[in-house]
């Protein structure tokens, strides 16, 4: 059921690429159709395997099928709590990124073409088990990314998405030269060739194999996790994509990255994570700080936004770092629940201000109290604000709680440094709900006439589609927030399970 | 010896097969189809001119027996005969992309040039003997040469095929010069002979001049760096299809022949290229002439603005990352070596034909006649979309499969991943070259066409040839058993 989800948004690829260029609407019908139901095969067969599955730690077996029998590579789709959490998480994603669109008008089937390809490849990352697999499918999302944000972006458009296409290309490919060296010595351990995640992670690879393939894999994939100082893509990128395009940047597109860190870098080199722990931690707290520090000195909404998203993933990567099971924990909950809150902001900011009032530029913004004028909007923000700053109750906290008090247990030092990065996110999420949305300040004589505010007809209001998204993903965050054991149950066997024995309990297999 | 001329015959009856075709072809041009449009000529030279490169794939493939009784004259055995059928393949289609061209009245003779050329490269692929290689690697080129310059409208034909032939005329000295040096050393010029002559003797300093001497004679027939300076003003100043069969068909012989020459022909004297375990032979030559041509060929491409350009340096990196399966020297690197060249000569032949199209329709193959082109031809910048990306290496395509075979192969191939720095210079540049790829993309599906912009019209037969050629890239990249199971 869950295999459905790759293959029925690639069929609603074919199926928009084959619709006339200006069948708008039904462009979107197919499009939200295709998500809509992968969405829902992803909720129901997440459920069916909750239900079935006694333990959710164990890896589930869609398919497993040979592929390429001289690499040994198969296609193995398969699912464990984590995936399955991803997997709803992409579903999501995918159906309010499309309700957030609603309103390309330009070359639509090509827009929501790309954006069906990009989903179905994140779809194939989160359930392959099979090394070769997960990269075909991480390696495919490069491509309608770029075209996304080249194509239907705004400000330094064409920058911005090169920039993120050679990041991403870059990692990738420092994950393939892990993945070829690893899968040599594996074949000559084994004797037998083989690319199979289950079975490359019983096996033991040198320390000083590790020693080097570890960092290269783990930076590989956390570039497009946004690690600092790798992070730089995501705030160029983030600005210049059409909402919904940053709105799936990062909401799932950064969660590949911290998956392949946790999934392929972690599990399979456990000696070098334990090596280079110190080194991850560092990184994450200064991507944490900095993100905040350097979005609460922002006049562009959108980077505000894309910062905080380089500062809140920089609590995924801290949870990764802490090498234990409540850490462990927190990070992959934070995946998810910034995921969320994330692409709600962006939603909000990119959808239903920018395209309002055609700027987001604070300066211009604080003369048009958009608060007044969107009420909707203004309200939306704020409770995503609160959400992302970690208020509790929403499903921020108990992901940074829990990454926090991983922390503690091995640098006590970090965590208090983290804690300073959740007291700048308070700052420049007050800061940007004021300024953007709740300033009295009046119009200027001097401010630039370019600004939507300056002329006289008032700005639609807000689309149903809108609304549904806001609340669907407003929901979900609450959900998680109240009553977190729901993905708690998930992840928590899944660390219990021997894939990551190595990696949390020392060499006890 | 009592040679037995039918048996010659029928071990060479798939190049029989093609050299009638062509008889047929000109014959059929020059007689029949005598005033009828240039179009209708192509149409009707292609028909016979696949229909007989058919022929000869089925017979090939049929009669596929190992036999090798004339001493490696004439050798037949599956392998070589699938790559015969794969020459024929390609051969059959740069034919049909031809088919579109207005560069030349003279039709009967382009097409009977391609395929005496793919009658040379395919004697080259089935013969295990210096002067057999020698002399159809000469057919080939020289057929190769007149392809290049037959654009007599256009002067820059005329250069490219001038200079095209002076460094292949050079190079084939060079070449001359280190067989018959092998031969001195090793009296015989049969590959395995010759390696068991030079077994134990270590390296020779004989076989050390003849060793250099190969390396150069090839390094210039498949445009490696340093000796790739002929190919980009050949891409470009060549008519388009030539083009793509010196990119594609002549690539694939070219590589096979190589990679046999140094593995029997020089076995016993291969040296290490390993990290921390040089060892002088012909591996390391080899490696430092792969890992210039890769950073040559990647970072040059990168400020074309001429597509044919921007694709010659591609070959040349291409050159560069095949050399790295000729170097590891095994069976799997072998087999990774020729899924990669037959797959980047459909590759090759499928880029070629867009670009054949956009250059007809617009006036030339600069990087800006190329904007908009989705909006102007959306099959046909689809299927160039799969071809760049599969020259890239992006998954799920035969580029990205044929890179992951070569690459692991030869980490695979040295002791203690003693070969890892070459792969990680290859896949460091491999991804330098997303980004040139990337720039011709961009043109076709991020920059607006020019307005008033006609919509181009693609002909039948190239479009149709184009989007079998982007099937099956798909196809080997998802299914690369399907190539695999008869290397």
């Amino acid at each position: 059921m869950l295999a459905w989800t790759i293959y029925i948004s690639f069929i609603g690829v074919l199926v928009l690429m084959l619709l006339p260029r200006d069948a708008a609407r039904a462009a979107r019908i197919v499009a939200l159709f295709s998500a809509g139901l992968s969405c829902a095969f992803a909720f129901f067969g997440a459920i069916q395997q909750v239900q079935q599955q006694s333990d959710l730690g164990a890896v589930t077996t869609i398919t497993k099928v040979p592929w390429i029998p001289a690499l040994g590579a198969q296609y193995y789709l398969a699912a464990d709590g984590i995936s399955l959490m991803l997997v709803v998480l992409t579903g999501l994603a995918a159906v309010t990124g499309i309700l957030f669109s609603w309103n390309i008008e330009k070359r639509t089937n090509q827009f929501f073409a790309f954006y069906l390809a990009l989903i179905g490849g994140v779809y194939g990352v989160f359930l392959s088990f099979d090394l070769l697999l997960l990269f075909v499918f991480y390696e495919l999302t490069i491509i309608p990314k770029y075209f996304l944000i080249a194509r239907w972006g705004s400000t330094r458009k064409e920058y911005g998405a090169m920039k993120l296409a050679l990041y991403s290309f870059v990692g990738s490919h420092l994950v393939l030269i892990g993945m070829i060296a690893a899968w040599v010595v594996a074949g000559r351990q084994l004797g037998h060739p083989t690319l199979d995640l289950t079975e490359l992670a019983k096996i033991t690879f040198s320390a000083g194999f590790q020693h080097w393939v570890f960092p290269l894999v783990f930076v590989g994939f956390a570039i497009l996790a946004g690690m600092w100082p790798f992070h730089t893509w995501a705030p160029t990128g983030h600005v210049a994509a059409p909402t919904a395009g940053s709105m799936l940047l990062a909401g799932v597109v950064m969660k590949l990255g911290a998956y392949g860190c946790l999934r392929v870098a972690m599990v399979l080199f456990p000696e070098g994570a334990k090596e280079w722990q110190w080194a991850i931690a560092a990184l994450a707290v200064i991507g944490i700080i900095y993100g905040a520090g350097v979005a609460l000195v922002q006049r562009d909404f959108k980077f505000v936004i894309g910062y905080s998203s380089v500062s809140h993933m920089g609590f995924v990567i801290l949870g990764l770092a802490t090498l234990n099971t409540i850490g462990l924990d927190g990070a992959v909950l934070q995946m998810f629940s910034h995921g969320i809150i994330a692409g709600l902001l962006f939603g909000v900011v990119g959808r239903m201000v920018y395209d309002r009032t055609h700027t987001r530029d604070f300066n211009d913004l604080e003369t048009m109290n958009v608060g007044k004028l969107l009420p909707f909007a203004g309200v939306t923000f704020v409770i995503a604000g609160v959400a992302s700053m970690g208020l509790p109750g929403f499903s921020g906290f108990v992901a940074e709680f829990q990454v926090l008090i991983g922390m503690w247990q091995v640098y006590p030092i970090a965590t208090l440094l983290a804690g300073v990065g959740i007291v700048l996110g308070v700052g420049y999420t007050l800061r940007a709900v004021q300024r953007g949305f709740y300033s009295d300040t009046p119009p200027s004589p001097y401010a630039s006439h370019e600004a939507h505010g300056h002329d006289d007809h008032p700005m639609e209001p807000i689309s149903i589609p809108e609304r549904i998204g806001a609340v669907m993903l407003i929901a979900a965050s609450l959900i998680i927030g109240l009553f977190p054991s729901l993905l708690m149950d998930w992840i928590e066997p899944c660390l219990k399970s021997p894939m990551f024995a190595r990696l949390l309990h020392g060499g006890a297999q | 010896m009592n040679t037995d001329y039918l048996h010659i015959l029928q071990l060479a009856a798939p190049e029989t097969i093609v050299t009638i075709t062509m008889l047929l072809v000109l014959a059929a041009d020059l007689t029949l189809m005598r005033g009828q449009s240039i179009v209708a000529r192509f149409h009707v030279g292609a028909f016979l001119s696949a229909l007989g490169c058919g022929a000869a794939a089925l017979y090939a493939l049929h009669y596929s027996a190992t036999d090798d009784r004339f001493n490696g004259i004439i050798v037949s055995d599956p392998q070589t005969n699938f790559v015969k059928v794969a020459i024929l393949g390609l051969t059959v289609f740069t034919v049909l992309i031809s088919t579109s061209g207005k560069f030349t009245e003279h039709v009967g003779e382009y097409l009977s040039l391609i395929l005496l050329g793919t009658i040379g490269l395919m004697f080259l692929v089935s013969s295990r003997d210096l002067l057999m290689i020698f002399l159809s690697l000469e057919l080939a080129s020289l057929v190769l040469y007149i392809l290049t310059a037959f654009n007599k409208h256009n002067a820059r034909s005329a250069e490219a095929g001038l200079k095209y032939f002076l460094f292949g005329g050079m190079s084939a000295a060079f070449l001359l010069f280190g067989f018959s040096l092998l031969y001195g050393v090793s009296g015989s010029t049969n590959l395995t002979e010759i390696a068991q002559a030079l077994h134990g003797k270590g390296m020779d300093p004989l076989v050390l001049v003849a060793l250099v001497m190969t390396v150069i004679g090839f390094g210039f027939k498949v445009a490696a760096v340093p000796f790739h300076l002929w190919a980009p003003d050949a891409y470009e100043g060549a008519p388009t299809p030539s083009a793509a069969f010196i990119g594609a068909g002549s690539k694939v012989a070219s590589f096979y022949i190589l990679a046999k020459v140094f593995s029997v022909g020089f076995a016993g004297t291969e040296g290490s290229a390993l990290m921390h375990g040089y060892l002088p032979g012909w591996t390391p030559v080899i490696a430092v002439i792969a890992a210039l041509s890769m950073v040559l060929g990647n970072l040059t491409a990168i400020v074309q603005s001429s597509v044919k350009r921007l694709l010659a340096y591609s070959a040349i990196a291409h050159a560069g990352y095949m050399l790295l399966g000729v170097l590891s020297n095994t069976i799997p690197g072998g087999h990774a070596l020729m899924f990669y060249v037959i797959t980047y000569g459909v590759t090759t032949v499928g880029a070629f034909g867009v670009v054949m199209v956009v250059e007809e329709a617009t006036g030339s193959d600069a990087l800006s006649n190329f904007a908009g082109l989705s909006r102007r031809a959306p099959v046909l910048s689809v299927c160039l979309l799969i071809f760049l990306l599969s020259l890239g290496g992006i998954p799920p395509l035969a580029g990205f499969t044929g890179k992951f075979f070569l690459f692991s192969a030869t980490v695979d191939a040295g002791r203690e991943l003693g070969l890892l720095w070459l792969v990680i210079l290859a896949i460091a540049m491999s991804a330098v070259s997303f980004y040139y790829y990337l720039r011709v993309l961009k043109q076709a599906y991020v920059e607006d066409a020019p307005t008033e912009a006609p919509a181009i019209r693609v002909p039948g037969l190239t479009l149709l040839a184009l989007v079998v050629l982007a099937a099956l890239i798909i196809l080997y990249g998802c299914a690369p058993v399907l190539l695999t199971q008869y290397l």
